[in-house]
């Protein structure tokens, strides 16, 4: 620093006269990004990720950033630690992080940014570890980058702040590579790096995405209490409007890169001005009412009220009894205990009515499901589809059988073949039934398509031409094809954006009601899941905790793990959402 | 970012079916693979017309002209550059005087027809058993998969060299090569069929295929050869340059074909001994091998591009990603070595419901 | 660990058995009467008779099989003429021609190939990964060219080609090396380093190609991880990027092949050796080949597959020591 330079920090009043009087003024701001604009090389050209984004935070406040995919909220939070230094990326605007530009900060100033002022926890928390070092390693390398703390000191730090984050035994389990611990676990851990050097903001980065509702809650919980802790402010970027809710003071709502709305999250959530914001929250399945407000009717609507108690009507479709499947975890010599998915499943679906199945990861639901079709054989039990048993039926006695029981899938990319038109998949139980007549054909999926909100002349369309939703309705589409009497869907929408999700949904109901189908509508998401159920069976660890009517089992839940799923599913208020918060905090401290 | 990534075992192919006349567009742009293919069609075209080319030059590959050698220098051609003149545009063979140009327009027969068919052999095997194992019982698929692993651990060239002295003379030798190399090579492909095959079975569209009522040929054939086809194809345009190496060097050793039939290894072989006193007869059958061998790798590497999008991400470097789902085990992204037989990073299993 | 390295042991004592049965079958029943060859063209019936007793080939197949196992775990007797020659285990049999023992002639020749793969090992290693690594951490025009045409040639040239022009060259125009040789190490270190010069830079040549290529496409496929991007995110600099946190998991398929490649180099220096003339185990089977020397070709090819297996196995090792995500079970 020379002589001159001090000279000017002396002279303050002259260089208020010269500077922009703005920028002295919003010292105080955490954050100021200004007229962010982010340009992507594609190809030849440019593609604009974030097209005027500007707003400010201050220390200890939260903001949150959220959109449907391709909204550009993780560029912007990128663009909060420079990230898109070297990746090709034209960035316009001013972005200003704790003093640093974080546009044309290099070498010092923007690794002392990177971490040291503002730190970033990341989505997927097993990629975005090393998988060769201990946690407490990698944590410790990061506070030596940034502070000058001998090794056994950043150890010791690692250690500090691994606890701080609720890892139990944390001294013994930074010795642990990140593989050795759970979802939840990774992601206190990232959290963890976050905080070694003390940073002045978190950028969380849909730090909840991969997590399940009951760990979602608690990361949620932790930072905010972090937040309170060390009066950092918190950017969190997510597309859920249920997590902002709770964890935020102000929020920016975005679209195609373009801020929409920008406010407190009261009156954002409240009062919304825009419309897409409103059509945003509208979308959004609510635990807490049966009906989506503003919505035509929902799923089962007329059927629910048609049929009080939502188990009468129809008759027995499919039963199953004790059903089990157990999965061999090595080859078929060597003998080690099987995994057990589905540990006696007993279960009923009748014509016309849905079975919601909620529950968390690793809690068999899928496994149950593609048994229910007999995609998968079952180990143990019996499955009776009207009256036979099917659970014990090889591949060729089942084939006369599979076009009454079809299945809705999860991932939109692989459940079409990325090599045949969407006609031609569609086509297919048709062909595979014996029809031969082309024109017949074409008619038939034509109707289809059209049946599903698609275009009948898209026949010879691939399925990368269509949206994640518009695939969904192809598959939809295919599994209405061979006109069955029940379908299992399999997650169908928890990929999809939460506008598209609210179509896709209608449109299920929709088929149910015209077409007498019963369902079976698995999905971890409990309101989705109330939004379309009659009843409604809450699974874990393969075995079913509670079933019965979807309104009973939501509203007075039973067992004490319903209670605690229902308890963390976020809310749309931020007033309950906060009460919620307390509630659960308090449940933990006793 | 989507809400929840979707998994997927095999990274869908970027192009589809539609995709194939862009891609026939896109090589022939790259001035490299298209100068590449022309060799190749060439190559082709000078193989077939060999006995043509031949008597147009006047001379045919097996008459000896001993006139044409210093015999006291050991049977060196007379003349310049190995005895180039207006009968002999290449010159003539030390220590026979056999026509060079005459003998390498017919090694390029043995060259191409050898390696075109070992290469359809291998890929026609492969693809079978690796579907057999992908689709078939759990007993089949441990006892092909072992049969490959035995076959990978098999030192091919040992082995072709042995089978090559053993077979009975009264064997046709460019057929004898074709197979021995072609039944040695297959592991490789049938292990990355294998591999394929296990992950697109997983995927969901196979299911609804299930779901649909369809039989298991069925599937395999309009599911899973399709996507099988990008794969394959790029596997057997690595193996296909291989396989002209294999038949060279299997000839330069002196088990391939045998005299009077002309084969380029087998030139080179004969060249060992001469390569002091005529560099020229050295020199042209590797230029030719060279070609050949570039040309095809060339092509090869254009289509892996093309058809690979893996290989193709693999060389993008950036930070936001798109979603590249866990790969399956494919070959490795060595160039002609088929998979380590290593287990690779099966680390944190999921759970069997995923 | 032990559990994981027994498994493999058993796994590697059965792919030899089968591969042992295989050779057996191949060579000593597909191709006619082993005995004819032993005794060479112009043999009356009645000598064919005496050298198919004298061999122990009058025995039916599976007990043929058996003695030559019975011979490789604890040694055999066979009559020679007057009295027994007793071949200790592992025997692989006695050369029809030279009446030596095969275990003995392959072991004569082991340092020669040996020498050959371990020095072109370390040049292909030093050459293969140093592009690689400079193509992927300096991407530029002039590395990118470098390594495609190092690859392109690399992968269109047979070893004898490309041996055959630098003899041409480098010995016979330039003369700056002398004709390749193999003296022994312990004779003469310099004279085996300057003999060997010339096979080692021909086979690291070809092989230093796929290297570069493996090198490269791994270390920018790691460069690529999201842990990368964490650490980037939190100040780390781009150097220890690289060496801390990327390196090690690009080089680990590195490890592996160099383990598989030295492996089958024992099989696959025929070319090599056959050109330069060193007599090696390469050379020992083409010149068994065209004397159809049974035992030698079977006891070559097994010695090989050998070397093939047992270094699968060291890769898969390498592979789970590197890559501790890699549980070893």
């Amino acid at each position: 620093m020379s002589a001159a330079s001090l000279n000017d920090v002396g002279d303050l009043a002259d260089v208020r006269d010269l500077a922009d009087v703005r920028d002295l003024a919003d010292v105080r701001d955490l954050v100021d990004v200004r007229d962010l604009v982010v340009d992507f090389p594609v190809g030849d050209g440019h593609v604009r990720a974030v097209d005027g984004v500007g707003f400010t935070l201050r220390a200890g406040q939260a903001l949150g950033i959220v959109g449907e995919s391709g909204s550009g909220k993780s560029t912007v939070a990128h663009g909060l630690l420079g990230l898109h230094r070297g990746t090709g990326a034209r960035i316009g605007g001013s972005v200003r992080v704790a003093g640093v530009d974080a546009v044309t900060a290099e070498g010092e100033e923007l690794r002392r940014l990177r971490g040291g002022l503002a730190a970033m926890v990341f989505q997927d928390p097993l990629s975005a570890l090393d998988p060769y070092y201990a946690v407490g390693d990698q944590i410790a390398e990061v506070v030596r980058v940034h502070r000058a703390v001998s090794r056994r000191g950043a150890r010791a730090r690692a250690v500090e702040v691994l606890d701080r984050v609720g890892i139990a035994d944390a001294a013994r389990r930074s010795r642990s590579r990140p593989h050795e611990f759970s979802g939840g676990m990774r992601q206190r851990v990232l959290i963890a790096m976050a905080l070694a050097c003390e940073p002045r903001l978190l950028v969380a980065d849909e730090p909840t995405t991969a997590l399940d509702v009951t760990v979602q809650a608690q990361i949620l919980d932790l930072l905010h209490e972090l937040r309170a802790e060390t009066g950092a402010g918190l950017v969190l970027v997510t597309h859920d409007l249920g997590v902002v809710a709770g964890s935020v003071d102000r929020v920016l709502v975005m679209k195609d890169g373009r801020p929409v709305e920008h406010g407190p999250v009261a009156e954002v959530l409240g009062t919304p001005r825009e419309p897409y914001t409103r059509a945003l929250l509208s979308a959004v399945p609510r635990v807490d009412a049966p009906e989506v407000p503003g919505a035509p009717a929902g799923l089962a609507g007329p059927a629910r009220t048609g049929r009080p108690g939502g188990t009468a009507g129809g008759d027995v479709l499919l039963e199953a009894t004790e059903l089990r499947r157990e999965f061999a975890t090595r080859g078929v010599t060597r003998r080690t205990a099987p995994v057990t998915a589905v540990d006696g499943v007993s279960l009923t679906v009748r014509s016309g009515e849905t079975l919601g199945i909620v529950g968390e990861s690793g809690s068999g639901k899928t496994t149950l499901g593609r048994m229910l079709v007999r995609l998968l054989e079952p180990t143990g039990g019996r499955l009776h589809y009207r009256g036979r048993d099917i659970g014990v039926l090889g591949e060729k006695d089942l084939r006369p059988l599979r076009r009454e029981l079809q299945m809705v899938f999860q991932d939109p990319v692989s459940s079409l073949n990325p090599r045949r038109t969407i006609g031609e998949s569609v086509a297919d139980p048709l062909r595979v039934a014996g029809e031969s007549d082309e024109r017949r054909i074409r008619a038939r999926v034509g109707d289809l398509l059209e049946r599903v909100g698609l275009d009948a002349g898209w026949y010879h369309r691939y399925p990368h031409e269509f949206s994640g939703g518009q695939r969904q309705r192809v598959g939809i589409a295919r599994a209405l094809a061979p006109r069955p009497r029940l379908i299992v869907c399999d997650e169908p929408v928890s990929a999809l954006d939460v506008t598209t999700q609210a179509q896709v949904v209608e449109l299920l109901g929709e088929l149910q009601r015209d077409l007498g189908l019963a369902l079976v509508f698995i999905a971890h998401d409990l309101a989705v899941v109330r939004q379309v159920s009659d009843r409604v069976a809450v699974m874990r660890a393969g075995r079913i905790v509670e079933q019965g009517d979807a309104d009973s089992v939501y509203d007075s839940p039973r067992h004490a793990y319903t209670k605690g799923l229902l308890a963390a599913v976020p809310v749309l208020d931020p007033v309950e959402a906060t009460a919620r918060r307390h509630a659960r905090l308090a449940s933990a401290g006793t | 970012m989507a809400p929840q990534e979707p998994r997927t075992g095999v990274a869908p192919a970027a192009s589809p079916a539609a995709g194939g006349r862009q891609v026939w567009r896109r090589l022939l742009a790259r001035r490299a693979v298209l100068a590449a293919g022309l060799v190749i069609v060439l190559l082709a075209l000078i193989a077939a017309a060999a006995p043509l080319l031949g008597a147009v030059e006047g001379q045919d590959p097996t008459s000896y002209h001993n006139d044409l050698l210093d015999s006291a220098a050991g049977g060196v051609p007379t003349g310049s550059l190995g005895g180039v003149s207006a009968e002999h545009w290449l010159g003539v063979e030390p220590g026979t005087g056999r026509d060079v140009f005459a003998r390498l327009v017919h090694g390029a027969r043995i060259s191409l027809l050898v390696a075109v068919g070992a290469t359809l052999v291998q890929v026609a095997i492969g693809v079978l058993l690796g579907l057999a194992a992908g689709l078939g019982s759990r007993l089949l698929d441990q006892l092909i998969g072992n049969t490959t692993e035995v076959m990978l651990a098999l030192p091919s060239l040992v082995f072709a060299i042995s089978l090559m002295a053993v077979v009975p003379s009264g064997f046709p030798r460019p057929l004898l090569l074709t197979l021995v190399i072609g039944l040695l090579g297959w592991a490789g492909t049938a292990r990355l069929v294998r591999a394929q095959t296990l992950g697109l079975r997983q995927l969901d569209y196979v299911a609804a295929a299930r779901l649909a009522g369809a039989t298991r040929w069925r599937i395999a054939r309009r599911e899973l050869l399709p996507s099988l086809a990008a794969p394959v194809i790029t596997y057997a345009a690595v193996l296909l340059p291989s396989n002209v190496i294999a038949e060279a060097g299997l000839s330069f050793l002196g088990v391939g074909v045998r005299p009077p039939t002309s084969s380029w290894g087998q030139m080179l072989s004969g060249a060992t001994t001469w390569f002091r006193a005529d560099p020229m007869y050295v020199l042209l059958p590797s230029a030719l091998l060279f070609a050949t061998v570039l040309a095809f790798t060339v092509v090869g590497d254009a289509v892996r591009t093309e058809l690979d999008p893996r290989a193709a991400a693999r060389l993008r470097v950036g930070t936001a990603r798109g979603t590249a789902g866990p790969t399956a085990d494919g070959p490795a992204p060595g160039t002609g070595t088929p998979g380590t037989g290593s287990p690779g990073p099966s680390g944190a299993t999921e759970e069997a419901t995923a | 660990m032990t559990r994981f390295l027994l498994r493999k042991a058993v796994g590697m004592v059965g792919v030899l058995l089968i591969l042992s049965v295989i050779v057996y079958a191949v060579f000593y029943i597909a191709p006619g009467d082993p005995a004819q060859l032993a005794c060479g063209e112009k043999c009356s019936p009645a000598q064919v008779l005496q050298v198919r007793e004298r061999l122990g080939l009058d025995a039916p197949v599976h007990l043929q099989y058996a003695h030559f196992l019975q011979g490789v775990v604890a040694g055999r007797d066979f009559s020679a003429g007057t009295g027994l020659l007793h071949c200790p285990a592992p025997c692989l049999g006695i050369s029809y021609r030279s009446g030596e023992q095969v275990t003995g002639m392959i072991t004569a020749r082991l340092p020669v190939t040996a020498s050959l793969a371990l020095g072109a090992m370390v040049l292909w290693l030093a050459l293969g990964v140093g592009t690689g690594l400079l193509s992927a951490l300096r991407r530029g025009r002039l590395s990118e060219r470098l390594l495609t045409a190092l690859t392109l040639a690399g992968n269109s040239v047979p070893v004898f080609v490309i041996g055959l022009v630098l003899l041409i060259v480098l010995c016979a125009q330039l003369q700056w090396l002398p004709f390749p040789s193999y003296v022994p190490l312990t004779e003469d270190p310099q004279q085996w380093f300057w003999g060997l010069l010339l096979p080692w830079v021909s086979l690291a040549l070809i092989e230093s190609a796929k290297y570069a290529r493996l090198t490269r496409s791994s270390m920018l496929e790691t460069l690529a991880d999201d842990h990368i991007r964490t650490f980037r995110a939190y100040g780390v600099s781009e150097r220890r990027l690289v060496t801390r946190h990327a390196l090690r998991g690009a080089l680990t398929p590195v490890i592996a092949l160099t383990a598989m490649d030295l492996g089958t180099m024992f099989g696959s220096a025929v070319l090599t050796e056959s050109l330069f003339g060193l007599p090696g185990l390469g050379k020992l089977l083409v010149t068994s080949v065209g004397l159809i020397d049974l035992p030698t070709v079977v006891g070559l090819t097994l010695v090989t597959g050998f070397s093939v297996v047992l270094a699968n196995v060291i890769a898969d090792v390498l592979y789970a020591v590197t890559d501790r995500r890699v549980v070893l079970t």
